[in-house]
């Protein structure tokens, strides 16, 4: 059952084939099983998915419910979730059970999905490896000694090992990209503000989006469709009609117009990856799309001025956490001043600290113009590349990551070489963009993703584009065999 | 940039963080490390550009001013560190 599409699963479920009481049972097993060496989950609700699973059935049984009602998935655990530990990977909300559901988790249960638990991930999101969470690393399950990519990688362990069907992840600067890539499965970071961001702890407010990770490009559909829609509680979510991302899966890309981007090619990229990012190309050529060279020449400054922008932000976000409404809370503090420093100091680990004081620094009293107005320029410049381009190609394709998944502890130390992993995403953050990942061509043995841009609400014709090269291609089919 | 040992110590106290003098030393190297990344920023003359606070532009929303919430304290309160009689307590502020 594990190695199924939403698609089959439904199908499966509305002909009794199993039900998703079954369904549900499967895959908590296989997380009982296997989970105990990947450390993808933070939290398992048995309970509450045996409920859900229950529910289901019964819709089910009247003959209602949409394609994700009875499907077993998991949330990463950035989403608040009624009654269950929102962690956020860190010890500063490890006792927190959110009192409320975030808008997509809410939407995603409206529709019947099944929640097996909440995925391990990089504190607060923050960071590229899943090395920063306080609950240990996850491990790669193509390779258990390499990490499984950040800040959602145990959402993506999770799925790439078949122990959910799918999972939630967000995406600031790659979260959501990167850890498809390293896993081998389908991630989409939509346009910013297509998902509601309310419940969805906050990292950078003008960066952050919430979006599937999947097997495939159809599962990815499903999910947005379920996930995506204007919020009124989040508000910078936009108003404009959600489309019907299923209907336009099957179009043909002859004469699509394909961007590569010369600085995405560059010296930097590892050579069997380019490689692998050629042969999708070919693969794309056949199938009538015509790949045109394109150049985005402010790509090198996304890395430096999201590095003031995302810190700046998560240190304003963060100042929420104080030890006095909820959260972790020093023992026996002397002063105010004493419970909000300890508090901070004990809650937070390394890299969330580095982020902060970076951001305090950059928006501190005679700083803002050299440092936040600065980049906020800059996110200019780089915008107006990708609309450039957009005029005249119709998505733009490249590597997700410079390299495939990376040994665990290899760059933990050196926090420059890991925001450089993130070089090919960052960019789709600072300009809004959607972004995808898609599994192509591994490189020994390990998964490779090729990444697509498309323009501002366009998140159909990327999953159409996905789409049509797993149709003639079968690398997002690939599983880990020590998970089979 | 080189960030010295008292700049890092303020910041940590601005950003009301405490940390060991050896944390300090440690995030001091890495901050210093991440001003020298980000001062690549300075090679560009953005003088005639604007700034983008929004990547589509768009205004900030307003909605009518209307009661839309209802009080859910005693649920909120529920997971706090230390309340009493519905307010949140804090060490002494004021002798």
């Amino acid at each position: 059952m594990h190695t199924k599409s939403i698609r089959e699963l439904a199908d499966g479920l509305r002909a009794r084939t199993f039900s998703s009481v079954e369904l549900t049972q499967h895959f908590l097993e296989r997380i009982a099983r296997f989970d105990g060496e990947l450390n993808s989950f933070v939290s398992v609700t048995q309970e509450v998915a045996l409920a859900a699973a229950t529910r289901a059935d019964e819709r089910l049984a009247k003959g209602d419910g949409a394609l994700l009602t009875g499907i077993p998935i998991a949330h990463k655990d950035i989403f608040c979730t009624e009654g269950v530990l929102t962690s956020c990977g860190s010890r500063m909300l490890e006792n927190f059970i959110a009192p409320y559901s975030a808008t997509v988790v809410e939407k995603m249960a409206a529709d019947g999905a099944v929640m097996l638990g909440k995925t391990n991930m990089d504190e607060f999101a923050m960071g590229s490896s899943n090395e920063t969470s306080h609950f240990g690393p996850v491990k790669n399950p193509w390779s258990t000694d390499c990490v499984p990519g950040g800040s959602s990688g145990g959402s993506a362990a999770s799925v790439a090992a078949r122990l959910a069907v799918a999972a939630t992840g967000t995406d600031t600067g790659g979260s959501i990209r990167q850890p498809a890539s390293f896993c081998g499965l389908t991630g989409l970071k939509p346009t910013y503000g297509r998902c509601s961001r309310w419940g969805m702890i906050a990292f950078a407010s003008s960066l952050d989006q919430a979006g599937p990770m999947t097997r495939g490009a159809e599962d990815a559909a499903i999910l947005l469709q379920s996930m995506a829609g204007f919020d009124a509680r989040d508000s910078t979510s936009v108003h404009q009609p959600v489309g019907d991302y299923l209907a336009g899966l099957e179009n043909g890309l002859k004469g699509l117009r394909i961007g590569l981007p010369t600085e995405y090619f560059d010296a930097g990229l590892d050579t069997d990856v380019a490689r692998s990012i050629e042969q999708a190309i070919n693969e794309y050529r056949r199938l009538g799309a015509e790949p045109v060279e394109i150049s985005l020449p402010n790509t090198h400054l996304a890395v430096p001025s999201y590095y003031v922008i995302a810190p700046a932000e998560c240190s304003s976000n963060l100042s929420r956490f104080d030890g006095v409404r909820f959260g972790h809370r020093c023992d026996d503090p002397k002063d105010l001043e004493d419970l909000y420093k300890r508090s901070r100091g004990e809650g937070f680990g390394p890299e969330v600290k580095r982020r902060i004081l970076m951001g305090a620094y950059a928006l501190s009293a005679g700083y803002y113009d050299a440092y936040y107005l600065k980049a906020q320029k800059l996110r200019h410049l780089i915008s107006d590349d990708f609309r450039a381009a957009f005029e005249r190609v119709d998505v733009i394709a490249g590597p997700t990551s410079p390299g495939v998944a990376f040994g665990i502890g290899e760059r933990a130390d050196d926090p420059i070489s890991m925001y450089l992993s993130d070089i090919y995403t960052i960019a789709v953050n600072m300009a809004g963009l959607p972004g995808m990942s898609i599994p192509v061509a591994p490189v020994g043995g390990k998964p490779v993703g090729l990444q697509l841009i498309g323009n501002y609400f366009d998140e159909g014709r990327l999953l159409n584009v996905a789409h049509r090269l797993q149709q003639v291609t079968d690398w997002h089919l690939a599983m880990p065999a020590a998970f089979a | 940039m080189s960030l010295d040992e008292e700049t890092t110590r303020n910041i940590a106290h601005l950003a009301r963080v405490a940390m060991s003098d050896e944390e300090l030393a440690h995030i001091g190297a890495d901050l210093s490390r991440i001003l020298d990344l980000v001062a690549q920023m300075d090679k560009v003359d953005t003088h005639h550009v604007k700034p983008m606070a929004h990547p589509l532009h768009m205004a900030q929303r307003l909605r009518p001013d209307e009661v839309t919430e209802s009080d859910q304290r005693e649920r909120f309160q529920a997971i706090a560190p230390a309340t009493e009689k519905g307010l949140y307590l804090v060490p002494r502020v004021i002798e």
